[in-house]
């Protein structure tokens, strides 16, 4: 199988409520590009019957009351929406900033990253707060972000044994992949540093701070900072 | 008004209503009631509103001292209850007193029952549910199981003016061999030998049985050679029939929203109580079926639940 969009959009059944409707195949941007795309467009039209969609790496999912609603009736529906989308202004990513102390005892794994690729720690945060990492999409717990991007000088295997907990805000890396931990859980990430922001906050009007489709600035801050901004967040 | 205080907390007792929708793309799944029947029909009995959160009882009943005047009923698995120790029967309502001792046994058929009381179970929504997500620590009483010592209260009690009984030939059996329906997808391609065996074969409920999956134990179920041993990770239907590195069938339900295995096929949604009363050591059998007549069955199952709450329009 080639990664890449597909010739024509495919539909898979997924039960009796759900349409998995799939764009392309593989980790691609152009491919998550088109998923967020119609999930901008799907949320702006609200077919009738749709109950929910999640956005995926290369697909869609939707939820639907299949009183109200079918899988022939949406393929037909969601089929009219994508020939349309040429015509349709999707708004750029929002960029996301995620302050984060990186090293210390916030990122005990940071020097294990560094002697992997013989590099200094300062050189680790700096190759990590470089890029704007797309978040491909969100799931696993609440909050957690897939992001693409990370730099091919920094891909660190998994720790040989997970912890049992990795502290809520945690931010680390696991071969090519990187993220944040944004509820405390048992984890085998490579940690190299920390947010002090709440990134899933049930109790706030918003309870999170970013969704599929947007993108992660990480920018590097003091102790100091951390603290006094753990403070005002209440994390 | 505090309702019930836990005085024994049973084998794992939540706080669920119908789940969380519209969060899934946030990571956070829909938790809520397994057994959507019965949770649907407890409410009815005590004259709540449709969606009013009830106690999810699983295995071992919980022991509760009673604080108000008020109106329960207990339906789902067959668990024998008693009130200061007098038998009292499931799929009805009952009033209590403060002071009551209600003492929910262990199950003799099933394995997760529900307890509705008048108003229903009075706990913050968190993102517009009542429903624990024990994962996520949100939700339900303090996002956790019951413990010894939790006063739970109720919303503003209305009591029922006439005792209410459902009749007989609605209240489920719960057997320990079930045919279970499922529609093959949406990962079906990858499979073929493998969709005979899971649709011809016996499966176990093994230990690991909870809100998050049913773990099956079975004849190996084997992915195609030239097919992929995983998938790229997505979000699953709460009924998806995983199928792991072990190539022993997982059935997903909805404490989960990721995986990374291909789905070989979908339980259909009204058959999905059916798989949550079953305990370990049961055994499940798959059946094939179209989408057309899981629709059918799904709205059948809307009817009979309507057809139960027209018994009791006053």
């Amino acid at each position: 199988m080639r990664d890449g969009l597909f010739q024509k959009t495919t539909f898979k059944i997924a039960g009796d409520c759900g349409l998995l409707v799939e764009y392309g195949e593989g980790i691609n941007i152009e491919v998550n590009a088109k998923v967020r795309s119609m999930a901008i467009v799907i949320s702006k039209n609200t077919p009738g019957g749709i109950v929910e969609i999640i956005p995926t790496y290369r697909s869609l999912l939707v939820v639907y009351d299949p009183v109200l609603t079918n899988p022939k009736r949406l393929k037909n529906v969601l089929t009219l929406l994508e020939e349309q989308l040429d015509d349709i202004k999707i708004p750029a990513h929002v960029v996301v900033e995620i302050p984060v102390c990186y090293g210390g005892e916030f990122g005990p794994d940071i020097s294990v990253v560094g002697k992997a690729h013989n590099l200094t720690e300062d050189e680790v945060v700096r190759i990590h707060s470089e890029p704007e990492y797309l978040i491909y999409m969100v799931g696993f717990t609440p909050g957690f972000a897939y992001l693409g991007g990370l730099s091919e000088k920094l891909h660190t295997p998994r720790l040989a044994t997970p912890r049992m907990s990795v502290p809520q805000g945690s931010v680390g890396i696991a071969n090519n992949q990187t993220g944040m931990y944004p509820v405390a859980s048992p984890g085998g990430w490579q940690l190299i540093g920390r947010t002090p922001l709440k990134l899933f906050a049930p109790e706030r009007l918003n309870p999170f701070l970013y969704q599929a489709g947007d993108k992660i600035k990480f920018k590097p801050i003091s102790a100091e900072e951390f603290f006094k901004s753990a403070e005002k967040e209440g994390s | 008004m505090d309702a019930l205080k836990i005085l024994a907390p049973g084998g794992y007792t939540t706080v669920q209503d119908k789940g969380r929708y519209g969060y899934q793309q946030m990571g956070v799944p829909t938790s809520g009631v397994l057994d959507a029947f019965a949770f649907q029909v407890a409410n009815i009995l005590v004259g709540n509103c449709n969606n009013a959160a009830v106690l999810e009882i699983t295995v071992m009943g919980p022991l509760i001292e009673i604080l108000v005047h008020a109106d329960i009923a207990l339906t789902g698995a067959e668990m024998g209850m008693t009130i200061n120790d007098q038998p009292v029967q499931e799929w009805r309502s009952i009033r209590v007193k403060p002071g009551d001792i209600l003492t929910i046994q262990q199950v003799k058929s099933g394995c997760r029952a529900y307890l509705a009381i008048s108003g229903g179970i009075d706990v913050p929504e968190v993102m517009e549910s009542s429903s624990t997500y024990v994962g996520g620590k949100i939700g339900g009483f303090h996002g956790r199981p019951l413990k010894k010592d939790d006063v739970l209260g109720c919303k503003k009690v209305k009591l029922l003016t006439e005792q209410r009984q459902v009749n007989s030939n609605m209240i489920p059996e719960y057997p320990s061999e079930i045919v279970i329906r499922a529609i093959p997808g949406p990962q079906d391609d990858f499979f073929n030998e493998g969709l005979n065996i899971l649709f011809s074969s016996k499966f176990m409920v093994t230990a690991k049985a909870d809100r998050m999956g049913y773990r099956l134990q079975g004849p190996a179920i084997q992915i195609k050679d030239n097919m992929p041993k995983s998938i790229i990770s997505e979000p699953s239907m709460p009924g998806a029939i995983q199928i792991p590195a072990d190539e022993q069938p997982i059935i997903l339900l909805v404490e989960q929203t990721m995986g990374g295995y291909a789905k070989i096929a979908t339980v259909i949604s009204s058959d999905l109580r059916r798989v949550a009363q079953t305990t370990p050591g049961d055994s499940i059998r798959f059946e094939k079926v179209d989408l057309e007549l899981a629709h059918l069955l799904y709205i059948k199952e809307k009817k009979s639940i309507n057809t139960i709450q027209s018994t009791f329009l006053d």
